[in-house]
Order: C-alpha cells, then sequence, then structure tokens
C-alpha cells in the first residue's frame, strides 16, 4: 500500500514519462520524425486528453455521452477569441481558465436534468446537447458563425501539449484508483445498489461528468492553438464519434486502452490518409466488427502497471 | 392567419416524411430496445435507390418508389441478420455503438460510390401548384401526404389485422413469451426492420422529389429529428410516431417561420431534452419502472 | 421510543394498492421477521423503508440516542447514511469488481478526501485509503470471507455472493439491517450456517435486523417477533408461538377452510 505521494511507483512513472518524452524530442530535433509527422503526433496528445476524459464518464461511470465535442468547442472557441486578443503566454492561460469556467457551467446545467436519465436516452440526450452547442457557436457573431476564426496564433508546442497529455491521464488515473473513482464504477456496475450502499449517485455521475467535459475543454483550448483555424463543424458529431470509436476500440474502463488506442487510430489514420473515405468505411466496418467480436474493446478492463512489469521480470530472473 | 395557414400546409408534408421515418425508429425499438442510429441512413440510400431507378433504369415515379422501397426492406434485413442480431443480448451501449458503425458505413459507401456531392433528383413529380382561398398547394406536397397516409393506413392494417403483425406486437410485449408461444421471433424481428427501412425509403424518395436534391449526409438531420418525433409521441408505440411526426414538423416550420430558421433545428434539440425530463415515455406512452 | 416506527405507510401504484396502512414498530437489538405469501408486498415494505419508493401517505422514522429522523422522504443513499442498510432478494453484488472493492464501496462514506484529495494525492488520501483497506479486510476476516478477497464477485460460489451481499450492508456501519431473503437458494447446511452467522453478526455488531424469509424453520427459529403481510395489509405481529397458532396467518398461506 502506498503512503506517500514518493512512492516506487510514482518514481518509475516518472521516470518513463521523462525518458519516453525525450526520445520524442530528440527524434523531432534530428529531423526523424517530420514536420508532418509531428502534426499528427500533436493530434494524438490531444485525443489522448478527450479519449481519457471520455472514458471517466462512458466506462468508469457508464454514462453515455454523446455530445463530448461540445465541451471541446467550447475550450476551443474561448481560448482562440482570448489568444487573438492577447497573443502571449498570459493571453493563452487566460484562455484556458475562461474555457474551464464556461465549460463547467455548461456541463453542470447539463449533466443535473440529463444524468437522472438512463442509458439510450442520456446518450441521444447529450447528442442533442452537442448539437446545440453547435448550433448555437455557428450563429454567434463573436464566434464569426459558420467562417470559424482563422490566423490563430500558434501558442502550442509539442513539450507543452505533452505536459498536459501526461497531466490528463495521471488525474484521470487519479480520479479512478480512489474512493470517487470506486463509487462511480460501482454506479456503472449497479446504480440501485450503489444508492443503497450510501452512495449519492447524482452527485458522483456529475463529478465525472464535469471532469470529462473540463479535460475536453483543455483538448479544444489546445486544438485552437495548434492548428491556426477553428470551425464549427470541425466539433460536430462526426468529432464526437470519432473520441467514442477511440474509448470503445480501448476498451471503456481501461485508460491504458485509450491512450493505446489513441495511438493506434492515430497511426492507422495515418497511414490511410490518402484513401479518405475508404478509411472511414474500414473505421466503420472496424467498429461494427469490435463490437461483434470483442465488446470489451482492445484492452477490457486491464490497466498497465509499471510496477508489476518490473516484478514480473524480477521473479523470471530468480527462476532462472 | 393566411402565414398561419400556409405553414400548416408546409407542415403537414414535412411531419408526413418524418412520420413515415419516426415509424422505423419507433417499430425497431419497440421490438428489440435498439435505438437504429443507421434508420436515417436508410431514408438516404432509399433517396438514392430511387434516384438510380429513375435515372438507370429510366422508372416513372410509382414504379421507382416500389423498387426503393422494396430494395431497402431488405437490405434492413441484411443489416439486422450481420451487425444486430450478434449483439441482441450485449449491453445496449455495444448495439448502439454498432448502430453508429452501420450508419457511418451507409454514408461513407454511398460517398464512395456516388460522390459526395449533391445530386440533383430528376423532376418526375408534376411541379404543379394551385392556389387556394391565397394559400399555396403543390401537387408534391399533396403526393407526399397521400403517399404518407396510405402506407400509415396499410402499416396499421398489418400491424392490427395479421397475424405477423400480431407476432410483431407480442414480440414487443416479451420476446420469450413469444417464442413460448410458437412465433418465430427472428422472421418476426427481420419483418420489423423491413416495414420500417421501406417506409424510411419512401420519405427519402419523397424528399428527393420534393427539394430536388440528395446527398449522402442527407439522412443525419431528418434522422435524428425524426428519432425526437419517435419519443415525442412514445417510443415503441406507432401511433405515437405518427402523432410525433407531425407534432415535429409543424413546430420546425412554425418557428422556421415565425421566429428564426437558425435556431429551428436547435428548438427540435431542446424539445427532446424537455420531453425525456419532463415525460420520457412520450405522449402516449405508459410509464414503466425498474422492479428493485 | 421505538427504534424503527411505521406508521400507516401507504403505496399505490396507479390502482393497485401494493401496501395498505401498515404500522409496526422495532425495538433496538431486536431480531425480526417478516413474512407472507409472494405478492405480500414485503418486499415493496423494504423498498419504502429503504427509499427506493416514496410512501403515498404514512411515515416512517428511525429514533437513535434520543434523536428522531424521518425516513420516508429521504433519498436512499441517505437513509443509508443514517445507518440503515439492506441486502437485495436478487443479488445487486458489482459483479465485476473483487470482493474487496465491493466492499470498500460500501464503505464510502468512511473517506472524507474530496475530489481534489483525489487528484491531487493529498496526505489525507493515504491515510483515508489505508484506513479503508485495513477495515475492508477486517470485516471480511470477520464474515470468512478474507481468502478470497481478489476474487471478482461473479466468479463467487451462490452461498458465498450473498455472504458478501450482507458483508456489504455491514461495511455501511449500519445498525439497523434489512435482510430481504438472505436464504433463498440455500440448501439446509447452508441455511444452519446462514442462521448462525446472522445471530453472531447481531451480538458482534450490535445490531437490529429485519428479514424477509420463506424459510419457516429459519424464521421460527432465529425472529423474537414476526410480523405477517397479506395483500399488502399487516394481518398479524407477535412471536414466532403466537404466529404459528394465528389463523388469519393459517389462512393466508393456506386458505379459507372449507366449510
Amino acid at each position: 500500500m502506498n503512503t506517500t505521494i514518493f512512492s516506487r511507483k510514482n518514481l518509475l512513472w516518472t521516470v518513463f514519462i521523462v525518458a519516453l518524452f525525450t526520445l520524442i524530442e530528440v527524434l523531432m530535433m534530428a529531423d526523424i520524425i517530420g514536420a508532418y509527422y509531428k502534426i499528427t503526433l500533436m493530434l494524438i496528445g490531444i485525443n489522448v486528453i478527450l479519449a481519457v476524459g471520455l472514458n471517466i464518464i462512458i466506462g468508469i461511470t457508464g454514462q453515455f455521452s454523446l455530445g463530448h465535442a461540445g465541451f471541446m468547442s467550447v475550450g476551443a472557441y474561448s481560448c482562440a477569441i482570448t489568444i487573438k486578443m492577447f497573443p502571449t503566454w498570459w493571453g493563452f492561460g487566460l484562455g484556458i481558465l475562461i474555457g474551464l469556467g464556461i465549460t463547467f457551467v455548461i456541463a453542470l446545467l447539463v449533466a443535473i436534468p440529463t444524468l437522472r436519465l438512463k442509458g439510450d436516452y442520456l446518450a441521444i440526450a447529450t447528442l442533442g446537447v452537442g448539437e446545440i452547442i453547435r448550433i448555437v457557436i455557428l450563429n454567434m457573431n463573436i464566434t464569426n458563425k459558420a467562417a470559424g476564426l482563422s490566423s490563430i496564433p500558434m501558442l502550442n508546442s509539442f513539450p507543452l501539449l505533452f505536459g498536459f497529455a501526461t497531466l490528463s491521464v495521471i488525474l484521470s488515473a487519479n480520479f479512478k484508483n480512489s474512493a470517487v473513482g470506486r463509487a462511480c464504477i460501482g454506479i456503472k456496475e449497479d446504480e440501485i445498489a450503489a444508492e443503497a450502499m450510501g452512495i449519492n449517485t447524482t452527485r458522483y455521475k456529475t463529478m465525472a461528468f464535469v471532469f470529462g467535459a473540463l479535460l475536453a475543454s483543455v483538448a479544444g483550448a489546445l486544438y485552437a492553438s495548434t492548428f491556426y483555424v477553428i470551425k464549427p463543424e470541425s466539433f460536430g458529431f462526426a468529432k464526437s464519434i470519432d473520441i467514442l470509436v477511440i474509448v470503445v476500440f480501448g476498451g471503456m474502463g481501461s485508460l491504458t486502452g485509450s491512450v493505446v488506442a489513441t495511438l493506434a487510430l492515430g497511426v492507422i489514420s495515418l497511414l490511410l490518409q490518402p484513401f479518405a473515405e475508404l478509411r472511414m468505411i474500414i473505421y466503420a466496418v472496424a467498429l461494427i466488427a469490435v463490437m461483434v467480436l470483442r465488446p470489451q474493446g482492445l484492452m477490457g478492463n486491464y490497466e498497465f502497471s509499471l510496477p508489476k512489469l518490473f516484478q514480473r521480470k524480477k521473479r523470471k530472473g530468480d527462476v532462472a | 392567419m393566411q402565414q398561419f395557414l400556409q405553414q400548416l400546409i408546409n407542415g403537414l408534408s414535412l411531419g408526413s416524411i418524418y412520420a413515415l421515418i419516426a415509424l422505423g425508429y419507433t417499430m425497431v425499438y419497440g421490438i428489440i430496445k435498439l435505438i437504429n442510429f443507421a434508420h436515417g441512413d436508410m431514408y438516404m440510400i432509399g433517396a438514392y435507390i430511387g434516384y438510380m431507378g429513375i435515372t438507370v433504369f429510366h422508372l416513372p415515379f410509382f414504379p421507382a418508389l416500389i423498387f426503393s422501397m422494396a430494395f431497402c426492406a431488405v437490405l434492413g434485413m441484411v443489416i439486422e441478420r450481420i451487425a444486430y442480431k450478434p449483439l441482441r443480448n450485449a449491453t445496449r451501449i455495444a448495439a448502439l455503438i454498432t448502430a453508429i458503425g452501420v450508419s457511418f458505413f451507409l454514408e461513407y459507401t454511398t460517398m464512395r460510390f456516388m460522390g459526395a456531392e449533391v445530386k440533383t433528383f430528376p423532376a418526375v413529380l408534376s411541379d404543379k401548384s394551385w392556389i387556394i382561398y391565397g394559400l399555396r398547394i403543390n401537387f408534391q406536397q399533396i403526393v407526399i401526404f397521400a403517399t404518407s397516409i396510405i402506407l400509415m393506413i396499410l402499416l396499421q392494417i398489418i400491424v392490427r389485422r395479421t397475424k405477423i403483425g400480431r407476432a410483431m406486437r407480442a414480440v414487443s410485449v416479451d420476446a420469450d413469451a413469444a417464442k413460448l408461444m410458437g412465433v418465430d421471433v427472428n422472421a418476426t424481428i427481420s419483418f420489423t426492420f423491413a416495414i420500417g427501412s421501406a417506409l424510411a425509403a419512401a420519405a427519402g424518395i419523397l424528399v428527393g422529389v420534393y427539394y430536388n436534391s440528395i446527398n449522402p449526409l442527407m439522412g443525419m438531420a431528418p434522422g435524428l429529428k425524426a428519432f425526437v418525433a419517435a419519443v415525442f409521441g412514445g417510443i415503441g408505440i406507432i401511433p405515437g410516431a405518427m402523432v410525433g411526426g407531425f407534432a415535429i414538423g409543424l413546430t420546425e416550420t412554425m418557428v422556421s417561420g415565425y421566429a428564426s430558421s437558425l435556431y429551428k433545428d436547435a428548438v427540435v434539440y431542446v424539445l427532446l431534452i424537455l420531453i425525456l425530463l419532463l415525460k420520457p415515455s412520450g405522449l402516449l406512452g405508459k410509464n414503466k419502472k425498474e422492479k428493485v | 421510543m421505538s427504534f424503527l416506527k411505521v406508521s400507516k405507510i401507504t403505496k399505490n401504484f396507479g390502482g393497485l394498492c401494493a401496501v395498505s396502512n401498515v404500522s409496526l414498530e422495532v425495538e433496538k437489538g431486536e431480531l425480526v421477521g417478516l413474512i407472507g405469501p409472494n405478492g405480500a408486498g414485503k418486499t415493496t415494505l423494504f423498498n419504502l423503508l429503504t427509499g427506493v419508493y416514496t410512501p403515498t401517505s404514512g411515515t416512517i422514522e428511525l429514533t437513535d440516542n434520543g434523536k428522531t429522523t424521518k425516513l420516508s422522504s429521504l433519498p436512499p443513499y441517505k437513509i443509508t447514511q443514517n445507518g440503515v442498510a439492506r441486502t437485495f432478494q436478487n443479488i445487486r453484488l458489482f459483479k465485476e469488481r473483487t470482493v474487496l472493492d465491493n466492499v470498500k464501496i460500501a464503505m464510502n462514506n468512511q473517506v472524507h478526501y474530496g475530489i481534489f484529495g483525489a487528484l491531487l494525492r493529498l496526505p489525507s488520501f493515504y491515510r483515508d485509503e489505508a484506513t479503508i483497506d485495513t477495515n475492508a479486510r477486517e470485516l471480511l476476516k470477520k464474515v470468512q470471507l478474507d481468502d478470497k478477497w481478489d476474487t471478482l464477485a461473479k466468479n463467487l460460489p451462490y452461498g458465498q455472493q450473498r455472504q458478501l451481499e450482507i458483508a456489504r450492508a455491514l461495511a455501511t456501519g449500519a445498525k439497523l439491517l434489512f435482510l430481504d431473503e438472505p436464504a433463498a437458494g440455500m440448501n439446509p447446511q447452508e441455511t444452519q450456517n446462514l442462521t448462525t452467522f446472522i445471530r453472531e453478526i447481531r451480538k458482534d455488531m450490535d445490531l437490529t435486523i429485519v428479514l424477509i424469509e420463506h424459510d419457516m424453520s429459519l424464521v421460527m427459529k432465529i425472529c423474537e417477533r414476526i410480523f405477517v403481510l397479506d395483500y399488502g395489509k399487516l394481518i398479524a405481529g407477535g412471536t414466532s408461538e403466537e404466529i404459528r397458532n394465528n389463523r388469519s396467518v393459517i389462512e393466508a398461506y393456506l386458505g379459507e377452510e372449507e366449510n
């Protein structure tokens, strides 16, 4: 049992993350990872944040939300508008915070009435919410309606994105591996039983929902500051589905799965880029196939554990 | 007053379209508790098949309609067999995700083979319109309304007066009990998909003719709105889908006419959320609580 | 003042009256049985007592240490937080979680660190987690499930699943326990073990227990008092001896005598 934050496990992870980051940076500087691939990497980083956030909502708490892209767009537009006015680091920070604030309010307003709904109904309601957000943004002047915003200062960079992505995964893992996470998992397993065990299900469902929404907001802000241009249709139902596919593929409830799936699908997407429509067809077929053949996704419930990996290696060494 | 009546006429034809699509949603949900996300795309496929029937096989309107309905009926049954039947005992989320997959598959396959751009639907129905008491009524609107009503009446006859209709109702209530009574549940479910898809196809062609254009993504918005209509009237209840369809159609045209057409879609979604919160079982539905 | 006071509780579902004007009282520390033919409204009464249903009329009050709490308008989780827990007729374990997790989830109210403590891994997180872990394992040891702590609940044999159901309810720290058919599906040996088990936990943990059962040997052996429901109405209440010889009870189960 870990007794403090300075545990062997956390030390191992820190080393791993720093090593990974250094490796990628070196590859980029040596131009082995060229500009084209760098963009893909950035997109993967953003999707990781979206995926783990959605996994907390759907995979861990069992609330089927189809409007995730709506929160991403709130974060994206808030940040974009802010950094167009103040193209500095301070502006960037402010933009992210404003996005978080607005998202928090909207997520809370949405959560309280809709999380009463179950299963399919919740899915459709959240889909409706995502669409409402998109339509509102489409018709506001400050967001420049259908033309979207352009010339957004590209304040994002790989180190910054990597940092945010890592933080998101850590926070999500901390959420999951705590009493809060356990309560949410109980709600997913059997909401009536969880309620009977003294768990305020509304409170925890809302917590998970808002948590995921806030992560999506950050992802949106990072997206806006990476890609120079944003339009309402970038954050429509198709984007929500993209993230859902990643979460389902990786395994609903497995954060490791979400990270791996984001990577895998990012790479597959890249390879299939020249075949745009074919890619979507393959995606669709693959989605159906996964659901029919392996509904628990790639990793099911499994979570990768670094200490366990070393334990196994040590034991193997002992036997020899 | 005149504006109101004009909007009413427009609303009725739009409503008939939504009703036809909503019927498919409601019947499928009633029988296997699945929100068939791909249903809106069946409407699109119906329009495209009709398009091909007319341009390639040079069929006149009604044969093209029948041809498309038949094609989509079969397609619906095939999809059910391949994608939905294996998931009959899986979680609802799994089934919903599969339906989303099917939806994407239909959309992008159409894009691949027919092109992503908007296509002009040949004008096979007369464009004639009359002005009665200052109100403009289009021949096509009459065809849409009449066809929808006839199809809905046919559906009611099938559901209420035939053996297969009785089987459909039985399986909706309790599939296992129906099986024990000798009902072929698989065939009944296939049949339900066939009818639902045929109705959606009809809606698709009618819309193609009326608006003169079709595109691979035309099913998304009407699909979602028809779903709202089905929920509004009471999901799983056939008369509910008809009532809901007309209600949503009229709401949309009224909002469009009197308020702003920009927000007409948003209003429909808001309506959806309101119904789900206030009376999720819909206008004609009954409340069902989970037994603890 | 009695521990649990149910006054004129009625529950209507549309036109159907499931529970009609039921009043009963339970003293602290008692072991009380609730019996009646199928469909009499026993589980409905439990659902009313634990907040799953809201009564159409009537009140439910819990009095402990001089303080009276009105339970009838509270949501289920608040009722549990007030020291009342239940098990379910058709076991509702968290199937895909381990035995230990099932118990830990029920101990959620003993956790004091909130979302920020969890996300930022504050010292309070590590402290509370260690406490919960210790308490959970102790409880499992008490119910003899400690060696199975990392087995998935769905993989437990049936008898142990029922035990876990009860352990989970105990984990909430409740003082009033509602057991809904705890012996359902058990063979005589298992039922005997259960009887001993219920007696022990009642004594060890100073509990008040109300149980629904169809197994008359269990009820007669263990319950100090018995209440009988039929068609939603309370038709008798008394000791096992009194109930055994009560005319209306016999009629309810066996039907009226042909005259």
